[in-house]
């Protein structure tokens, strides 16, 4: 049966290929599917592709210039990549601002998210609200309340002279308070798609592993790592790219003591009026973010971690 | 069958409790397994068989009473440390891994080095028949019988005294259940290991069982070898449990006695083995319930109308209306009953065949 449609399939493809295309397309508008995905795909094309195209665009025109479609240049990029300058430190705070956060979150959100699953039982969905719960509230704002927190004379520093301590260290300000920043920030982007993670462990295969005399250990390592590997993986796509492209953190904690890519691509947008250059810069990062997402999606099956098998 | 006489225990519960909040899933067992034996627990779902079966695996603690093995108290020893292993229902075998790395799991754990341990996963490959060329092969990829004999493979890789079996072959359909439970009687000789079985099939149990432990709403209420089970069922409910039976209240009735609601004459009722009380149960299985013919009689008749037939295969089941009950009668084919619908008949059975039973 399913041969003999292959057959007709692969018989019938030469057929529509030579079809006049106003007749393949009246083909394709036949199917109901087609027509439904109209709405969505114009959506994407004018509000997510149009700008990334405009971006891509913008990325060849000449520095310091508006001429977008109208003239090619290189020197964007030739600027960018030359040994003087220094936006590659930018890049590396970033990266290195996302593998620590990411590193982090993975080694807090793992003890929570395996309560949630194996332990706190019906009081799991309590907690998942009170972690859901900041996201209500703006990111900027939340920062700022983190500045009063560790300021100078602030919430914790004032508490502590208040008890004769002598007062908090300098904290704010630094690389330090940016990465505790962002720690907070993602918490709920890594410690949610960990928590789907180990729901796909299932229970009887961790008290099987202990019968077959594994340790704690090694039930960790051999079975619950394993299988809850495209929740981990997810978990830290996401906090990577977000935080990635964070910038309140490094602006609102860091005191732009420290300044992020996605700080350099808005100050060239803003301040400096070098779209071009921002944009040369937006697509590296695109690119690279878009580069790792792809290598760890080709790892991940999607229909498992949907429950479809 | 092994005699289990010179045997001596290897696993014994004293007293055994376990209760949830207030509910007590299993009720002060007291139960001596002795080594190298197929001990099968049976009950219905909810008798408690599952989770007093945790308990020997070390999954679940006791609340009261002792579980010893060589002797040693092991209740608070935990699963990874005690020489047993258990063949979980849903198998639980490692998705993640193929064939020869779920059996090789515990040799890992163990740090035996990888050619020691592929060499041991083939060897036990062809000790639960499974061909060494699925050694690689990804175990979500095969059939629901290979995955029985991986997860069999898998437990006896950990080298256990006690092998525990938590209804391994539910899921399985019937033919080659019939096989599995061959097989898995073989690996039992074989191995000399003691095997303790859970199922809620009295027929698997018979099958493969030196002896058979009854549970019923958390308590044992009998244990005996299959033939123990069978001949003399400890109460009506084993009775029932052992197959379909007939169960027939007599109650006493001046000199003589008389089934309560069953219409019928009742001369030879009941066994003489029965409790001297007023009323009292006998079971009769359908293989001893008989048609009469006109003029033929028997120890006890019942008259009913026959309204439905099976087909068993060899054999004709016959479903009697008889008062307000419905009697079996099974007959071999050869011997069927010609025009069986709706007919009036008499029913006669022998006491010699009748087993008083506990209400």
């Amino acid at each position: 049966m399913s041969n003999a449609m292959t057959e007709t399939t692969l018989a019938g493809a030469p057929e529509a290929a030579r079809a006049p295309l106003s007749a393949r397309f009246a083909a394709l508008w036949a199917a109901a599917g087609v027509r439904c995905a109209v709405p969505v795909v114009v959506l994407l094309a004018a509000g997510f592709l149009a700008p990334l195209i405009a971006i891509f665009a913008y990325s060849f025109a000449p520095p310091r210039s508006f001429d977008v479609f109208r003239a090619f240049s290189l020197a964007n990029y030739a600027e960018l990549f030359s040994p003087d300058n220094t936006v590659w430190l930018s890049f590396a705070w970033s990266i290195g601002f996302a593998l620590v956060t990411c590193a982090l979150l993975a080694v807090i959100s793992y003890p929570i998210a395996y309560g949630m699953v194996f332990l706190f039982g019906r009081w799991s969905s309590l907690v998942s609200v009170l972690f859901v719960f900041p996201l209500f509230v703006s990111e900027n704002v939340r920062l700022y309340g983190w500045v009063l927190f560790f300021i100078k004379n602030g919430v914790l520093d004032g508490s502590l002279k208040w008890l004769g301590l002598g007062g908090a260290p300098e904290v704010l300000y630094t690389p330090g308070a940016i990465l505790a920043g962002m720690v907070y920030t993602y918490l709920p982007f890594m410690l949610f798609p960990l928590t789907l993670g180990l729901s796909m462990v299932p229970r009887d295969l961790i008290d099987a592993a202990r019968d077959l005399g594994a340790n704690r250990f090694q039930i960790w390592r051999e079975v619950e790592v394993p299988l809850a590997m495209p929740g981990i993986l997810i978990g830290m796509l996401l906090t990577f790219v977000l935080a990635i492209g964070a910038v309140s953190e490094a602006k609102i904690l860091g005191g732009q003591s420290v300044i992020v890519i996605s700080h350099d691509i808005e100050i060239a947008f803003t301040y400096a009026q070098n779209w071009p250059l921002g944009s040369a810069l937006a697509v590296l990062v695109t690119a690279f973010i878009g580069a790792l997402t792809l290598a760890v999606f080709a790892r991940l099956d999607l229909d498992r971690l949907l429950g479809r098998r | 069958m092994t005699d289990i006489k010179d045997k001596k225990p290897i696993l014994q519960l004293v007293g055994v409790r376990k209760t949830f909040n207030d509910f007590a899933a299993v009720e002060k067992i007291d139960l001596d397994i002795f080594e190298g034996e197929f001990f099968t627990i049976v009950g219905p779902s909810g008798s408690g068989k599952t989770t007093m079966l945790r308990m020997l695996a070390g999954m679940e603690a006791p609340s009261e009473g002792n579980i010893t093995l060589h002797g040693e108290r092991i209740n608070d020893v935990p699963a990874n440390k005690r020489p047993t292993c258990l063949v979980f229902q849903s198998l639980a075998l490692f998705p993640h891994m193929s064939v020869g790395q779920n059996i090789e799991f515990p040799l890992k754990i163990k740090g035996v080095d990888a050619a020691t341990r592929k060499a041991r996963a083939l060897e036990l490959m062809a000790i639960v028949r499974l061909p060494a060329s699925y050694y690689g092969k990804n175990v979500m990829k095969c059939s629901g019988g290979e995955r029985q004999r991986v997860a069999l493979a898998r437990a006896l890789a950990y080298d256990p005294e006690v092998l525990f079996f938590d209804e391994p072959l539910s899921a399985i359909d019937y033919k080659l259940k019939k096989i599995l439970e061959k097989e898995l009687k073989d690996l039992h000789r074989e191995t000399g290991k003691t095997f303790i079985y859970i199922t809620h099939s009295l027929e698997e149990a018979m099958v493969m069982s030196d002896r058979i432990g009854v549970m019923r709403a958390g308590r044992l209420i009998q244990v005996g070898t299959p033939e123990e089970i069978y001949a003399a069922p400890v109460d009506r409910f084993v009775s029932e449990f052992v197959g379909e039976v007939n169960v027939i209240e007599l109650k006493r009735e001046g000199e003589g006695w008389r089934g309560v609601n069953l219409p019928g004459a009742f001369r030879a009722a009941p066994p003489k083995d029965a409790p001297q009380a007023d009323s009292t149960f006998v079971v009769v299985r359908p293989e001893f319930m008989r048609f009469l013919n006109d003029g033929e009689e028997a120890d006890n008749t019942l008259e009913g109308v026959v309204y439905n037939e099976y087909s068993l295969g060899s054999r004709i089941q016959y479903q009697v209306r008889v008062g307000d009950k419905v009697m079996l009668v099974e007959l071999s084919r050869s011997n069927a009953l010609p025009a069986a619908a709706n007919r009036n008949v008499r029913l006669g059975w022998d006491v010699r065949d009748a087993i008083s039973v506990k209400a």
